[in-house]
């Protein structure tokens, strides 16, 4: 494995983050910034709580995940998609590095970068809601492994879109739609017993539940599910990246 | 760099690709590339030069046939392979938004190098560009963008060059700077492949020649054997004053007349053991034409080049 093949391309990487640091970091502290200011402090302020939290103290987790799923896809799918765009991608081509090498440094890079992002929300909310970890550690695996993933699969969005629009699809129509149906601003148990089952499917519920875990020591499924259903998407992530660089398809003719 | 011995670095067997569709881009291609040669790949646009150039450096694949690069197979030894080669492609692919520096130090990285700025700007500097190095990409021109390819292309210190292309749309001055730049990576032991369609730059540079067309290997040859092989030389012959008909003791010379009947020219074969040159002077005399300037003309491997593609398209 080549340790600076991996190091020039999560420096490269991260330089275009900083270079445009207002888009990449300002942008979603806002957004998120608005979030509390209007289910937190506004409305947050009617509702009951919830398994004694209060709602503003209650979705800082689902607001992160759904801050962190989304920049980790768009980013990733963002940092190769770049080069297949604009042809460059005939360097990481050509060089001698394997897919591990590659995927290591534009998912680690935006990997990081939505962990910068998820940590600065994090530190924002303390201005709006009190904010307790329960389990410190926890949190950051949590934390850590969605960055990861959904890197991984934006990676995967990167290669399979063909123009623009195709990598906006999926960020914007099916993980968005699925981080706010995962209960970011809800507990499951609020919803009727049929819509539970059905939640149930979505993934996101899992990474948001073990997530709010590690904050408040309440879940909706059980931690340890949590765990491994991140971990199962995590692998099923590495299997199709390892299939793409085998066939080398929509990268190699 | 390393002392280079002349042995084959590249060896190429049976090499074939089509796509789904079945369209043949390469068919059954042999080919030896001599260590620390310049080896110039000719052809028209859609002969397969550039896919036969990305299937060395992996970026296209192979439909059959084996690439050896420097005693490693291209697909089982990827790494070793592709560790010895620089390319630069036929299409200026940059990120705009970068800066010179920066892009040649990822070009390095990716070759699995440490950092080396001095050396990057060593580079940079031969190729006029140091005054860029903190510049984006997007405030060059043309020319420049096409220096930093080469640039990137040299960061990894390669053993083995494909330039694709390289002086396409580029003007004179800068073609000429690139040729020198070539030539003085030849003398430091690097091996050169060359596509192009300036045919001069091939005579310019190249140790040997190769002739591809719809995706057939037609000819290799060296450049001088070329040239002599199928050289052929015209001499043009000015007279004093235009004739209207040709003297029949002319005839047997296949004359071209041009310049309105003031100008001969003759074809001949230098090689030839009798060039008919002073037969035909002495006739010229005996017909009474005055002579006003005589110029002979080699054959470029230009015209040699249409010769040969034209006869494989009839």
């Amino acid at each position: 494995m080549s340790y600076y093949a991996i190091k020039a391309i999560y420096i490269y990487e991260m330089t275009r983050f900083f270079r445009t640091i207002f888009q990449s970091l300002f942008s979603p502290v806002l957004s998120t910034s608005l979030y509390f200011v209007v289910f937190g402090t506004a409305i947050g302020s009617r509702m009951q709580e919830i398994d004694g939290v209060s709602y503003g103290a209650f979705i800082v987790p689902g607001l992160i995940m759904l801050t962190v799923m989304t920049q980790a896809t768009s980013n990733a799918s963002f940092g190769i998609y770049f080069p297949k765009f604009s042809g460059t991608i005939y360097e990481l081509l050509s060089s001698p590095i394997s897919f591990v090498e590659i995927v290591s440094g534009y998912v680690g890079a935006a990997a990081t970068k939505s962990l910068m992002i998820g940590c600065i929300i994090m530190l924002t909310s303390t201005l709006f809601v009190p904010l307790q970890i329960a389990h410190p550690l926890v949190m950051l695996l949590f934390l850590c492994l969605t960055c990861f993933s959904f890197a991984l699969m934006g990676f995967i969005i990167g290669i399979w879109a063909k123009n623009f629009e195709q990598l906006q699809l999926i960020p914007l129509l099916i993980v968005t739609p699925m981080v706010f149906l995962g209960g970011s601003f809800y507990s499951i148990s609020m919803l009727p017993p049929i819509w539970q089952k059905i939640t149930l499917f979505n993934p996101v519920v899992y990474l948001i539940s073990g997530f709010r875990w590690s904050f408040f020591a309440t879940a909706d499924v059980p931690v340890g599910l949590s765990l491994i259903a991140i971990s199962a998407f995590t692998i099923l992530c590495l299997v199709i990246i390892w299939w793409i660089f085998r066939t080398g398809w929509r990268i190699r003719s | 760099m390393r002392l280079l011995t002349m042995s084959d670095i590249i060896c190429i067997q049976r090499l074939s690709k089509s796509y789904a569709g079945g369209s043949n881009v390469l068919s059954d291609i042999n080919l030896n590339v001599k260590n620390g040669e310049i080896f110039a790949l000719l052809g028209p646009n859609g002969a397969g030069k550039t896919t036969l150039i990305s299937i060395i450096c992996g970026i296209v694949r192979a439909s059959a046939g084996t690439v050896m690069v420097d005693g490693h197979d291209h697909v089982k030894n990827y790494r070793k392979t592709r560790d010895l080669i620089g390319l630069v492609p036929q299409e200026i692919a940059l990120d705009s938004f970068e800066t010179v520096m920066r892009t040649c130090r990822l070009s390095r990285g990716l070759f699995g190098r440490r950092k080396d700025d001095a050396l990057i700007e060593d580079i940079l500097d031969k190729l006029s560009l140091i005054d860029k190095r903190n510049n984006q990409l997007r405030e060059l021109s043309g020319g420049m963008k096409r220096r930093v390819m080469i640039a990137k292309a040299l960061s990894h210190e390669p053993k083995i060059l494909f330039l694709d292309e390289p002086t396409a749309g580029v003007d004179v001055e800068l073609r000429k700077d690139m040729w020198k730049l070539v030539l003085a990576l030849k003398e430091r032991g690097v091996t050169i492949i060359l596509t192009t369609h300036y045919i001069e730059e091939a005579e310019a540079m190249a140790d040997r020649v190769g002739v591809i067309s719809k995706g057939r290997l037609a000819l290799v040859e060296e450049k001088e054997s070329l040239l002599r092989r199928l050289g052929k030389k015209t001499l043009r012959i000015e007279l004093q004053k235009p004739v209207n008909i040709m003297p029949t003791v002319l005839e047997p010379f296949n004359l071209d007349v041009v310049d309105n009947g003031s100008t001969f020219l003759y074809t001949y074969d230098k090689n030839a053991d009798r060039t008919g040159i002073t037969k035909l002077l002495s006739e010229l005399s005996a017909s009474g034409l005055i002579l006003k300037d005589l110029q002979t003309q080699q054959t470029s491997l230009e015209d040699i080049f249409i010769d040969m593609i034209q006869k494989e398209n009839s």
